[in-house]
Order: structure tokens, then sequence, then C-alpha cells
């Protein structure tokens, strides 16, 4: 068994991708226990959808790709809240215009730019583990390190706006920049996650972990521990299986956070059955 | 003496008004009730106060000084129904909430918080399930917690919109109770309250809305014949059965 678990790390590349998985796990658990109690799974999804045009255009004019694809997830958001704020549409109709179009522009210059550059759209929209180099492994952790940091000082703000905006906005919090800044962190998240599970994938990062956690304690701060627990576990688990079996890390990772969720719901379903009268009193 | 005054107040919502030129101004030390039919501008006033949409026209004073330089005088209690009582937070959570602004940027909570709290809690007679979630709460409990978040942030000013809709006898009377303490203890507390039924006698002054002001005064003052079809129109007999 030990040795099952310690093959795997001597090889370089593993380590590497090792160390993205759990940085990924832990944050993508962390900001993603935001997007469910503020119902914002969709704009996850958006985000990480539209950082794609960011990163071909990075590529072109030779930035850094994370910043391109961080700016590109910004914008997205920004248009999501003008076309809701300044006309009928409702937010997550803004969402699937917006995320639909940002994610055709980036298929489209990613595939133009890749026949010049050795790229692969592939690798963006279901990422590439296993060939990570030691440079994404250093931003990933410095990302992994903000996101946690800012969560852990901006706490109790957070939680107070999360589940009562409008009282928090009454007792005088500036409600607006804390939405901007947890968008921020959520838009750090996934730029850093697109290696570890792709873009479209990124989803399931963000939300299996933090609705497995939810079915399992009552707490936000519990919701948040279990959550990173499961998000680091699954991100192990996955990328063994990826490494044994040879399948694509990624959807082995995300399969594995299924198949935990579907545990934690047997389990929920079979604790209501046995004490039916423990909710409401 | 601290004063509220409202002078000319008019909100819009999408160039619909919701409010048109409403004035009053409120001694402290009183539990004011705030009646009107549905859709009379009742949350829209207390949403004005607390700075939570804009105002086309009027002034907000509060003392001497406007009342949006003084939001941490305001204790608010969100209408129950528009509540996430499935999020994942327990009693205290909730009641320390009302310590996150005091508390500060990058601060934990002191014992001072915690014991405001935990006074809190027990007032409303809490403090045995402050570690239930609230999604584990009957009516009346949850507006007891919301009500003991309001007190933990020692404000002079308390605004609960329809505290009453939903929750047992005990709770209304409890509610009640708080209310005049705070009242004897020179707050202004300002009640939404959306039907006319016996615990109007309980408020020292009335404001009757209907989009714009009907009437303010006491109970005699304000619950006419006249007022009451000016503002409930076709209803007015259900309020005069109170
Ligand atoms: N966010 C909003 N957008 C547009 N119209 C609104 C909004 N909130 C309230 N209204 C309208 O403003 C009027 C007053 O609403 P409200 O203050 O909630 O009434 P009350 O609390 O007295 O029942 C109603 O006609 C309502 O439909
Ligand atoms: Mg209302």
């Amino acid at each position: 068994m030990l040795s099952w678990i310690l093959e795997p790390l001597q090889f370089a590349f593993m380590q590497r991708s090792l160390a993205i998985a759990v940085a990924v796990g832990i944050i993508c658990a962390a900001v993603g226990c935001y997007l469910m109690v503020q119902r914002l799974a969709l704009l996850g999804d958006a985000l990480s959808h539209s950082l794609l045009p960011g990163l071909a255009i990075a590529y072109i004019i030779r930035i850094h790709l994370y910043v391109g694809a961080f700016i590109a997830a910004l914008v997205s958001t920004y248009l999501i809240s003008l076309i809701h704020r300044r006309s009928p549409v409702k937010e997550d109709a803004a969402m699937g215009v917006v995320l639909s179009g940002f994610f055709a522009a980036g298929i489209t210059l990613i595939t133009v730019i890749q026949k010049d550059n050795k790229i692969d759209l592939a690798h963006f929209l279901f990422g590439n583990l296993l060939a990570v180099t030691a440079d994404e492994v250093r931003d990933t952790a410095l990302i992994a390190l903000v996101v946690v940091v800012s969560i852990i000082l901006l706490y109790k703000e957070l939680l107070f706006f999360s589940f009562d905006p409008q009282g928090a906005e009454a007792a005088g919090l500036p409600t607006q920049r804390l939405h901007l800044g947890l968008m921020m962190l959520v838009a750090l998240t996934v730029v850093a996650s697109m290696k570890a599970v792709g873009v479209i994938l990124v989803l399931a990062m963000l939300i299996t972990p933090a609705v497995t956690a939810y079915l399992l304690v009552p707490r936000f701060h519990h919701v948040m521990l279990a959550s990173v627990v499961c998000g680091v576990c699954s991100s192990i688990a996955g990328l063994y299986l990826s490494y044994y079996f040879n399948l694509p890390s990624g959807p082995a990772i995300v399969l594995v956070l299924s198949g935990i969720f579907a545990i934690a719901f047997a389990w929920h379903q079979w604790q209501k059955t046995r004490a039916p009268s423990a909710t409401i009193f | 003496m601290t004063t509220l005054s409202v002078s000319h107040l008019t909100v819009n919502y999408q160039q619909v008004p919701a409010l048109r030129n409403v004035s009053f101004t409120l001694a402290p030390a009183q539990v004011v009730g705030v009646i009107g039919p549905n859709g009379a501008g009742k949350s829209t006033l207390m949403k004005a106060l607390l700075g939570l949409i804009p105002v086309v026209t009027g002034t907000l004073t509060y003392g001497d000084r406007p009342l949006s330089q003084q939001r941490q005088r305001v204790a608010y209690v969100p209408q129950r129904s528009h509540l996430d009582w499935t999020f994942p937070t327990t009693v205290w959570d909730v009641v320390l909430m009302g310590r996150v602004v005091s508390t500060g940027w990058l601060r934990q909570f002191s014992t001072a918080s915690k014991r405001l709290a935990m006074a809190a809690l027990e007032r409303v007679g809490m403090a045995d399930l402050r570690d239930r979630p609230i999604g584990q709460l009957s009516g009346g409990q949850q507006q007891r917690v919301f009500l003991a978040r309001a007190l933990v942030q020692q404000a002079d000013l308390f605004l609960l919109d329809e505290p009453f809709t939903g929750v047992d006898q005990k709770t209304e009377t409890l509610l009640f109770e708080v209310f005049h303490e705070l009242a004897a203890a020179g707050k202004l507390v300002m009640v939404i309250h959306h039907d006319l039924g016996a615990v109007v006698k309980e408020f020292d002054r009335l404001i009757l809305l209907n989009k714009e002001l009907i009437a303010t005064g006491d109970r005699r003052q304000v619950m006419t014949a006249d007022n009451l079809l000016r503002a409930y129109g076709g209803l007015a007999h259900f309020g005069q059965a109170a």
C-alpha cells in the first residue's frame, strides 16, 4: 500500500502535479462555499469559460497567461452586471449570454493561433495536470496563498454579507466592494485551476465539495473546512487514479468528487428517514 | 434630544414613485408603528432611512446631522421572508453578525462582544438554542434571533420590518416587552406592521402610509374612518374592527 502511494512521487512531474492538485483543491473548495450560499454557481461557470479569450490574447501579446485570463474573467463579470443593471435582463440570462460569447471567442482565437504555436486547445478545456512546470507550481501556490489569506482575514465580513447582504449594507459594510473582492477571488481561483482540470470542469471543483459539505455539517466555517478536506482528498485520489489507470487527470478528480457527493447524499437521505422528527421543531 | 426627521421624502423605483413627499418627525423614547396596505411603501421608507435605496428628493436628519452619517446608530431587522433560512449558520453566528462592524476589519470578536451576544440571547429566551442551525427554528424563534442581533448593535434607532408576521403569541408579547424597554431607555423603535389587528394599541404613535403620508399621531388621531378609507380604500371596514 505504502509503495503504491510513494512510487509515483519519485517522479518530479508527479510531485508538481500533486502540489497543484492540492492547492487548487483547497481554494476551489473554499471559494465555492461562497458561490453556493449566494446561489452563484453559474457565475463560477461563466467566469471560468470566459477566461479563454484572455489566455489567447495574452499568448499573442506575450504577457503572462494568468494575467490575461484574470483580466478576461473580471471583464466578463463586469459585463454581466452591466447588462443586468442597465436592462430588465435577469442575471442568469446575462451570464448565459456573456459566458457563451466569451467561450466562443476564446475557442476561435486559440484555434487560430494554435497552428503556429505549440499550444493545445484541449489542454485549456480539460486541463493537463501531468504536464505542469515548476513556474506554474510557484504561480499557483502564490494565488492559493492570496486566496486563503483573504478568506481568513475577511471571514466575518464575507459571512455577514453572504447571509444577509441588505443587513450588512445597512450595518455599514461596503457590500459592493466585498462583492467585487469575492469575484476577484473566484477569478483568481478559476485561473489557477485551469491547468489542473480545465475551464469546463472547474465548476465541479468549485461547487461539488461545497454542496457535499453542506449536506454534512451545519455551520459555515465547518462547511468550508469539510469542503476543503473533500476537495483535497478528491484531488489526490483523482491524480493517483489518473496515474495508475492512465485516465485524464481533470475528469478523474471530478469523478471522485461526484462519488463523494453521492455518498454524502445517500447518508443525508438515510439520516432523514432515520430521524424524521429531527427537523423543524 | 435625538429627533428623527424626514422631510419631503420621495423615492422611485424605475421612475415609478413608491413614496411621494413624505414628512414627519419622531421624538425618541417611543415605539412607532408604520402601517398601511401591501405595497404602501412601508419597506421602502425603511430602506430609504437605512440608505439601501437612493432617494429622489428629501432630507433625513437624526439629531442635528444627516442620518447617512450615523449608520452605526441604526439597527435593522429585515423582513423574515427575505432571508435565506437554509443558509448553513447557527443562532450564535447570526447574533454575532450584529458585532461585525463595531469589531472592525481584521479583528476577532472580543470577549465583550460575546458577552453582549449571550445577554441578548438570554433576553429573547434563545440562549439554550444558540448552537441550533437557523433552519431548524420556528418563525417566532427566527424573529427573536434577529431581535437579538439588533440588540447587540447597541443602536439608538431600531427599524424592524414586519416582525410580527408568522410569529407565535409568546414571541409577539416578548417583542413588545423588549420594544417598550428600549423606548424606556430613550431609544426610538420603528416597527412595520401590515394589518390593523389589536396590536395597534401597543404603539405609542402611528404612521399611516399609502404612497404618501396619510396621517401620523396617536391612535385616536390616525385610526379615523376617513384616514383608513384613504389608506385602505374599500377595505376600510377591515380596519375599524381593530
Ligand atoms: N426593488 C423594487 N423594484 C421595483 N419596484 C419595487 C421594488 N421594491 C418595491 N417595489 C414597489 O414599490 C411599492 C412599495 O413597496 P414596499 O415598500 O415593499 O411596500 P410595503 O412594504 O408597504 O408592502 C410596491 O408597489 C412595490 O411593488
Ligand atoms: Mg414590506
